[in-house]
């Protein structure tokens, strides 16, 4: 087990290393700079010599190679250096952001599987009925909507109701703060991002579920159990689901990593200063540094969410031994 | 309700709130301000860095502007004047002397810097020195607007002394631009890069906190000179970028106002909601959107087929059209609409494109075109930016009204950054909107846009033409407002109307629907103008 721990973490640097410079190539091939958008993109008179000053300055008229070096000597000792549009230091960047979208992710995975879990069952034990049938449609619905959309809905729904029942519009606060400064604030902004998101993401584990449930209730070891005369509860809960639970289990660790930073659309419509919005705005703005970190940042979340899962496997199946 | 009905109502419900807030402004003008509250406003974008002499964006000014001074200002109590300038930091404006060659401004006493160090002339000398000769290596976005300046000099402790090189009428309107943030000498002597990255002036406002991509805040400054101001014990200015939300968040009231515009949908969806709970502001805005023919393009150097593209569109109807759905509205020539250099609306239907009758101009149209080669049709690339206020609105408009002539524009919409790239460097497009976008209304310059490329900062059309910079160089070189007015035309007449060298399709329209508590805030031509909060207050 220890050495296929240490395996999986070597084999991430090659990993992390290939993201690295395939992240850079791509952006420089993206026509514009940072600091035309800078001087020249609120269409008013443009400084030539100012722009060549903002090009000297951030290095951008380095040739590509001398970029390129300064960029991987940063990264072997973890220095993303400074967001090429606010001059500050990119992981004081991302660190004011980190907390909000671990937050986000972390209710979202815990509706979702809150969600999920009780749907999926249900569904799989009462397949073809009416039960099944609704619980179906409620998945196929949160698969087709996308969460944004259904967010703006929510902003809508609540402006609306709001003001007919009270007199006064109200809607989710637009300021964050944090769960330890202001809780009730936190989770009244928070909650209707986590809601709308989660429905989304619960409808595939919802479906993931059923069917991996429905494949394990034909099991033989479940057929010897109810010929033991097992309670089916007992049966469902202690037996079927948690064999069932592995390829929910993957579903739900790459969603959580894909909240991590992918929730753009999202933390927009909510006015949420996450991940996803720096994300956003580092790629419109050619913020070549700050881009180059937030994608090394998600893909180093997607492995190691990926070797959690791998992990939990073993625990969730005691057959599964990693050599 | 049928849809035409529901029309009238909104209509009438727009209309009402308009007289309402009109006969608001009206009584708001004469109500005595009350002290405290703190303001929540949107800001739809975030500033690169604190530096107003280096950046050029309004997501500087709307959240930093109210932390400093400058010498001058656009007066706030009269922003929709494009001529009434006002003192901020100098006690009284000053008289050109030396034939209008002199300016002497004589700066107030017992101002402090938020540090308590006090400001003096010497300080304001320092900021303009950096705004106008910037040392090598620090950027001065703006220092073309001095050019008229030979000198700057504090003569003592209270007065500042510019001398100019020719007398011109654009001087003033530049140093009432807001950005020429009055820096202490000490910083700028210690590190001219200081303000990049630190916020201290001596504006109505002390900076508290800045959450980056959250929110801003401020707090008012006991020492503020403008006695009684300002009336707000605070402000939070919220980053927020998408339009849907900031609405929403006047709605909700997360937030009372957004200063740089909404859409006329929007406000017609807030003024339906909340009724005579919001007040709408609106102004000609200057900022104009144009078409900027590529003239290296093989299609596009025949004039021929420049005026033709500008016959072909009914600028009087897209006004009364596109209006209803996009921040569009003045028909104008190169300078704003509401400045006295600008064209009348007879002296605009002189120009070809303008012409009250749009028939003989589309058959005009027709007749260059295929005098050029294009009579069995043209097809043109036409660069847009992926912007939906008012650039696609007016790029699809435009793709019509070119049809009527048979030219076929293929729209080539790309976010800002590549769009800007292919503006500036690419140039593989036939056609670009394009648009010029400014703070003071300062025509003078203003119009330095469709001056040869090789002089102008941004004519991105790729040409040069000497006539068009010799009657602009004549119109900045003139204290006689007449001669500067008649030279306007001639360039106007060149530049839209004989080469048809750009296109100026609509000037934009600035529409702020804003909670009626709100009060003490009146809209300018320019979301540049008038930010620093002083005259705000609550009526709670």
């Amino acid at each position: 087990m220890y050495t296929y721990t240490i395996k999986r973490l070597l084999l991430m640097v090659p990993t992390l290393l290939g993201a690295a410079v395939l992240v850079f190539l791509l952006l420089r091939a993206v026509p514009g700079d940072v600091c035309e958008l800078r001087l020249a993109g609120t269409g008013g008179y443009f400084d030539k010599e100012a722009l060549a000053i903002c090009q000297e300055e951030l290095g951008l008229n380095d040739p590509m190679f001398v970029q390129f070096v300064d960029y991987i000597l940063g990264l072997l000792v973890l220095d993303f250096g400074e967001s090429m549009w606010t001059g500050q230091k990119v992981w004081h960047e991302i660190g004011l952001r980190f907390e909000l979208s671990l937050q986000l992710a972390i209710m979202t995975t815990l509706i979702s599987i809150a969600i999920a879990l009780p749907l999926g069952t249900i569904a799989a034990v009462k397949q073809n009925t009416w039960v099944d049938y609704v619980v179906r449609s409620i998945s196929i619905a949160g698969i087709a909507m996308p969460s944004f959309w259904l967010g703006i809905l929510l902003i809508l729904g609540i402006l609306i109701i709001s003001q007919n029942h009270f007199g006064q519009p109200w809607m989710p606060p637009i300021q964050y703060k944090s769960l330890w400064e202001d809780p009730w604030h936190n989770l009244s902004q928070l909650i209707w991002p986590a809601l709308a998101t989660g429905y989304r993401y619960s409808a595939v584990a919802t479906r993931m579920t059923r069917s991996t449930l429905l494949e394990v209730l034909r099991e033989d070891y479940v057929r010897t159990a109810r010929a033991k005369g097992l309670l089916e509860k007992v049966i469902i809960n202690r037996h079927a689901l948690r064999n069932a639970m592995l390829p929910v289990v993957t579903v739900i660790g790459i969603e959580f990593a894909f909240l991590m930073g992918g929730l753009v659309v999202t933390e927009q419509v909510f006015n949420l200063n996450g991940l996803g919005k720096l994300f956003v705005e580092a790629v419109l703005n050619n913020d070549y540094t700050l881009t180059q970190a937030l994608v090394l940042l998600v893909v180093m979340i997607f492995v190691l969410t990926n070797f959690l899962v791998d992990l939990l496997y073993a625990w969730l199946d005691p057959r599964i031994r990693y050599a | 309700m049928t849809k035409r009905l529901s029309h009238w109502v909104l209509a009438a419900g727009v209309g009402l709130s308009l007289a309402l807030s009109g006969g608001a402004a009206f009584a708001a003008a004469h109500a005595k301000p009350k002290r405290g509250g703190t303001l929540k406003y949107v800001i739809p974008a975030e500033p690169p860095s604190f530096d107003g002499h280096r950046e050029t964006t309004f997501a500087l000014i709307h959240p930093i502007a109210p932390f400093y001074s400058t010498l001058i200002r656009v007066n706030p109590e009269n922003p929709s004047s494009p001529t009434d300038f006002v003192c901020d930091l100098c006690t009284e404006m000053p008289t050109a002397s030396d034939d209008g060659k002199r300016y002497v401004f004589n700066i107030r006493k017992g101002v402090k810097f938020h540090d308590g160090k006090p400001l003096t002339a010497h300080d304001v000398a320092a900021t303009f020195e950096r705004i106008i000769f910037p040392p090598q290596g620090v950027a001065s976005a703006r220092k073309a607007f001095f050019v008229m300046v030979d000198k700057v000099a504090a003569t003592d402790d209270h007065t500042i002394q510019f001398d100019l090189k020719y007398p011109s009428g654009a001087f003033l309107p530049s140093l009432a631009n807001p950005y020429n943030f009055v820096y202490a000498k000490a910083r700028l002597d210690a590190d001219q890069h200081w303000y990049e990255k630190n916020i201290e002036g001596s504006g109505p406002f002390k900076f508290v906190e800045l959450q980056p991509g959250a929110v801003i805040k401020g707090e008012r400054n006991p020492d503020y000179y403008h006695e009684g101001k300002p009336y707000l014990d605070g402000f939070e200015g919220i980053f927020a970028k998408k339009q849907s939300l900031r609405v929403q968040a006047v709605r909700g009231g997360q937030a009372q106002i957004e200063f740089r515009g909404f859409p006329p949908k929007s406000r017609d969806d807030l003024v339906a909601a909340l009724g005579d709970k919001i007040t709408v502001q609106e102004s000609d805005w200057n900022c104009v959107l144009l078409v900027t023919p590529n003239h290296k393009s093989d299609k596009m150097k025949d004039p021929r087929v420049r005026k033709a593209l500008t016959l072909a569109i009914d600028r009087w109807g897209g006004s009364k059209y596109l209006s209803e759905i996009a921040i569009v509205k003045a028909v104008g020539g190169i300078a704003f609409p509401g400045h006295p250099l600008a064209a009348t609306k007879a002296e605009l239907e002189k120009i070809p494109g303008y012409w009250p009758d749009l028939d003989k101009s589309r058959a005009e149209a027709k007749k260059l075109l295929a005098e050029a080669g294009f009579g069995d049709g043209l097809s043109l690339k036409m660069n847009n930016r992926a912007v939906d206020q008012p650039y696609k609105i007016v790029g699809v408009w435009l793709i019509d009204q070119w049809k009527q002539i048979g030219v076929t524009a293929e729209q080539q919409v790309l976010p800002t950054g590549p769009f800007y790239d292919m503006l500036r460097k690419q140039k593989t497009y036939d056609i670009s909107l394009d648009f010029n976008c400014q703070a003071v209304v300062n025509p003078l310059l203003d119009v330095s846009k469709f001056i040869s490329d090789d002089k102008s900062g941004n004519n991105y059309a790729n040409y040069q033409d000497r006539e068009v910079d010799r009657l602009f160089e004549a119109m900045n070189q003139t204290a006689d407002v007449n001669e500067q007015r008649k030279l306007m035309r001639e360039m106007e007449m060149r530049v839209l109307g004989e080469e048809a060298h750009s296109m100026i399709t609509l000037w934009w329209y600035r529409i702020i629907p804003h909670r009626s508590e709100v009060k003490g805030w009146k809209i300018s031509p320019s979301h540049y103008l008038n930010q620093d909060l002083s005259s705000i207050w609550i009526d709670q």
